[in-house]
């Protein structure tokens, strides 16, 4: 036989996945509202704003639906993949690269040089991309348009658009429907115009699903000073944030894994499922890049930890009397939320079963730090709590993950690393789901018998880059920390072998390997 | 000891792998189709610009050498048992202690006028997507010859390229040796909504040459000339044993193995598609060319091969297939045609993409058997119910609990439970 590696056959498989004419032409109207925003960044005024962002909204709207009809609507309802890994736009090519920077150059553009955006700096009247929102800005809130308002347009938008191209790809799948529906309405609701309509009632502007960590400065200063003294409502915020932290988001993650937060609810998912769905297979499944995300994840989510840490301590070592607990009750909270975590790592060896070593003992030095860091500088009564002042932690912390990490890495190159390279890469919040969900939590996805086939599908369209085939082919449940249960694995699977489930029993044992085929004397069996 | 194994398919791949785990014996794994392992099932993914190749790999390179699995890539000509070598076709000879034959299958070709033109193949190793690949530039019609599992892949792979298909199904409906009626016609159903123009009883006479040595068109029994520019081979497959005749190796349509997996000759095993079990278990093939019997016997035999005789015993019979975007399993026993002691309760979707199918012995009351179209059960309970035999009253009372469907699905269990009612009532 000779050795013929198809991928490097002289056959030009290309030329089979074209466009069609509906596809072409309505990316040839998207592009039209594209142009549109990019001659308004240019800094041209449009003499009628109204008008013209109409158009450009509209053109996106309708070009991208009508993309979505033109690919879907011939066929029966279905997995529809084909050509992902020929087609430049998902396979890195030419136009993937092209879009990248492009996407890149825009968050650069928006976290560095919003003035290049025509953001009008100290008062003075937006130009170029900014005004032309500042109608459709005065509308819902009565304020001029801000770098952050087009941003906030365009990213609703975009996860209500190609959101509905992902319902109709999975029309068939009503998991997939309504996780769909879920994300396009928290975002439009309540990331979006809830916010907004509330600055035009003068009350905070709050994102009430967005939470600690992942919001990373909601425990600032002048962040509770803003939203407190608008009154009331304000300190309702701040419960209900608190009450997400510890309450709700433990509850609802032990129920049903990180799932109700990561891919139902989350506006980062919520972009990564809807407008990054095309790119959702381009996530690095390695060994190696699971290593380096184990690593980098925790690792924010510890910087996250102490930079809050410190910046609550020094709240309460500048205001003793405190917001809602003293420093005193501030302090003990601290210590026993990591004595009870340092407790649960060596009394209750049940529920960290799987986890090395090296981790316990990097887990264990991290969680002591922290407690004699704080009790330390509680007694030697010092503002630094770990001798570095807060505010540059902050600085940092919001320079490197809340910029660069979420925005320009995260978004900016989905053609290049795929779609969820913050969310498996850099969020904290994550992070902390992901611990609870391996440690603490009904959730996970059940392999059915002995069906796997080793295909792959699951595994090439995870997107957080788990190897789903590896446990699948030995019949084992998948428990791993970053699932984001998007199910995109159950539904590709050609062979019915995967389920996401959320089960009481066996709590202790999900993870034990090879439940499912066991040969012996006694011949094949399956174990329940 | 040394441990050779020949073919790096699924079967082979699974005893190297159980038995390092089981022993620090040397494994070498020869190939003649690839560097490492990969999914034979997930080809025709490649070729719909599903996955990469690599992606077909369930194993990183590192895994082999961390393993001390050694992968060696050669073309075993011929077997000397007396001398305990393989050889290889550049000459070379390597000596084992233990041989374990997993060569799997080769398409069949039934001797059809024209089978040898080019660009006429089956689908079965890398080569044959390679050639697919080749032929499909410019491709204007492809033709499948064969009702079977593969023909639909093919189908499938050629429609994500918009190539127009003919399907040549020498039955009077799809893959109804092994489908009950019903299913089959859902099938049949199913490709010609993709556009796939399904000839039924339909018989290939000859592949005609084009004038070049390529295809150019088939000649039916009924002496319809089809233009085409591919032929696919799909009509099945057989053991892929040519190369061990005159080895001494007892051989039928494939190597003939005890309950041990054992040739004739000592230290000679074989697992999976080449394998013809001498004996096989009641209502089971001697030959069953699938992927869960390949991965059975390969762990079932390193048991063995590490000093611990352990009998093959595939289990009750399960599989699995998608028909486009038609899903199918099957567990337990679901004849075709059914015969008189067993019968059955059909529940169709109106639409007809789903359906559940329950078997049951008409004296016991047993359930036998479980087919489903669209709809995913649980292997587990499937399996715990047919070994219980479980009356099939109770099955349909508990059948929730056999569904693996994904969340928020529509559920049938409901549907299923009246037409059961119903034809107890037809029954009194």
């Amino acid at each position: 036989m000779t050795q013929v590696d198809p991928t490097l056959s002289l056959a030009n498989p290309q030329a089979h996945f074209t466009l069609n004419t509906g596809q072409k032409l309505n990316l040839a109207i998207a592009t039209f509202g594209l142009l549109i925003l990019l001659v308004a960044a240019g800094g041209y005024s449009f003499a009628n704003p109204v008008l013209w962002l109409s158009g450009a909204l509209i053109a996106f709207t309708v070009g991208f639906l009508g993309y979505a009809y033109a690919t879907y609507s011939g066929l029966p309802a279905g997995i529809k993949n084909n050509g992902v890994f020929i087609r430049a736009i998902s396979n890195k090519g030419a136009i993937a690269w092209v879009t990248g920077i492009a996407l890149t150059a825009f968050y650069v553009l928006l976290y560095f040089f919003p003035a290049a955006l025509g953001q009008g700096a100290n008062g003075a009247a937006n130009t170029g991309l900014v005004a032309l929102f500042d109608l459709l800005s005065y509308f819902l809130k009565k304020q001029p348009a801000s770098q952050w308002f087009v941003y906030g347009v365009l990213y609703s938008l975009g996860i209500a658009v190609m959101g509905v191209k992902f319902i109709w790809k999975y029309r068939h799948n009503r998991y997939q429907i309504l996780r769909t529906c879920s994300v396009i309405f928290f975002q439009m609701g309540f990331a979006f115009l809830l916010p907004e309509f509330m600055q035009r009632l003068n009350e905070p502007y709050y994102d009430f699903k967005n939470m600690w960590p992942l919001d990373y400065d909601f425990f600032q200063k002048d962040q509770l000073d803003y939203v407190l003294n608008t009154g009331t409502l304000g300190g309702y915020m701040i419960l209900f944030g608190v009450l997400m932290i510890f309450v709700i988001s433990p509850v609802l993650t032990y129920f049903y894994g990180k799932r109700w937060y990561c891919s139902w609810v989350c506006g980062c998912g919520g972009l990564a499922e809807t407008v990054g769905d095309p790119f959702r297979h381009l996530s690095n499944k390695s060994m190696g890049a699971w290593k380096f995300e184990r690593l980098m994840i925790h690792s924010v989510l510890l910087f996250a930890t102490v930079m809050t840490i410190a910046t609550l301590y020094s709240l309460f070592h500048d205001d003793p009397r405190g917001y809602f607990v003293t420093r005193e009750f501030f302090l003990a909270i601290v210590l026993v939320v990591m004595i009870g975590l340092l407790g649960v790592l060596w009394l209750r060896p049940a529920y960290v079963s799987g986890l090395q070593k090296s981790v316990k003992k990097a887990a264990t030095i991290a969680l002591a730090a922290i407690a004699v860091l704080t009790l330390g500088a509680y007694i030697l009564g010092i503002k630094e709590v770990f001798f570095i002042p807060s505010d540059w932690l902050k600085g940092w912390y919001g320079f490197f993950i809340g910029a660069i990490f979420s925005g320009v890495i995260g978004v900016g190159f989905y053609p290049i690393f795929g779609s969820r390279v913050w969310c498996r890469f850099g969020c904290p919040m994550a992070a902390i789901l992901g611990l609870q969900q391996k440690f603490f939590s009904r959730f996970r996805i059940t392999t059915n018998g002995g069906q796997c086939i080793s295909c792959g599908n699951c595994s090439t369209y995870c997107e957080m880059g788990i190897d789903v085939r590896a446990y699948a082919q030995k019949g084992q449940n998948i428990v791993r920390a970053s699932c984001v249960g998007c199910g995109v694995c159950a539904a590709v699977c050609p062979r019915g072998v995967l389920k996401l489930e959320n089960s009481a029993i066996d709590l202790t044992t999900r993870t034990t390997e090879l439940r499912a085929i066991k040969i012996d004397k006694g011949g094949v069996s399956l174990e329940m | 000891m040394k441990i050779i194994i020949l073919g790096n398919g699924i079967s082979g791949i699974t005893a190297a792998r159980f038995i390092r785990k089981l022993s620090d014996h040397e494994i070498v794994v020869i190939s003649a189709e690839s560097d490492y392992f990969f999914s034979r099932t997930a080809l025709m993914y490649i070729y719909m610009g599903q996955m990469r190749f690599q992606d077909t790999q369930p194993y990183e390179p590192w895994f082999w050498e961390k393993n001390r699995i050694q992968l060696k890539r050669a073309y075993i000509q011929n077997i000397n048992p007396t001398e305990k070598t393989v050889h290889t076709s550049e000459g070379e000879a390597i000596a084992y202690d233990k041989l374990i034959i997993a060569t799997g299958s080769r398409s069949n070709k039934f001797g059809w006028p024209g089978q040898d033109l080019r660009h006429v193949h089956g689908l079965y190793s890398i080569q044959d997507l390679a050639a697919m690949e080749t032929a499909s530039k410019g491709l204007q019609r492809a033709v499948i010859v064969g009702g079977g599992l593969i023909g639909v892949e093919m189908a499938e792979m050629f429609h994500s390229r918009h190539i127009p298909v003919t399907f040549l199904v020498r039955e009077k409906s799809f893959w109804n040796g092994v489908l009950p009626a019903e299913e089959s016609a859902m099938v049949n159903r199913h490709l010609r909504e993709y556009g796939i123009d399904l000839q039924l009883s339909t018989e290939l006479e000859a592949i005609i040459d084009d004038g070049s040595g390529q295809v150019g068109s088939v000649l039916t029994k009924s002496g319809e000339r089809i233009d085409c520019g591919f032929v696919g081979l799909t009509a099945g497959v057989s053991p892929n044993i040519a190369f061990l005749e005159n080895s001494g190796i007892e051989m039928n349509r494939g190597i003939l193995v005890d309950e041990f997996l054992q040739t004739n000759l000592p230290d000679i095993y074989a697992a999976g598609d080449c394998v013809e079990v001498r004996v096989p278990q009641a209502g089971r093939k001697a030959i069953e060319p699938v992927w869960y019997t390949g991965r059975i016997m390969g762990e079932t035999l390193a048991y063995t091969v590490c000093g611990d005789p352990t009998p093959y015993d595939p289990g009750i019979w399960f599989n699995s297939a998608k028909f486009f975007d038609i899903e199918y399993q099957i567990y337990g026993q679901v004849p075709a045609n059914m015969p008189d002691d067993l019968a059955t309760i059909y529940w169709e979707h109106p639409q007809g993409k789903k359906s559940i199918r329950l078997v049951y012995e008409r004296a016991s009351r047993a359930v036998v058997g479980f087919n489903l179209m669209g709809i995913r059960f649980r292997q587990e309970v499937c399996e715990q119910w047919i070994t219980a035999k479980t009356p099939i009253d109770q099955v349909v009372g508990d059948l929730k609990k056999a569904n693996f469907d994904p969340e928020f699905y529509r559920r049938y269990e409901k549907e299923v439970s009246r037409i059961f009612q119903q034809s107890k009532m037809v029954a009194h």
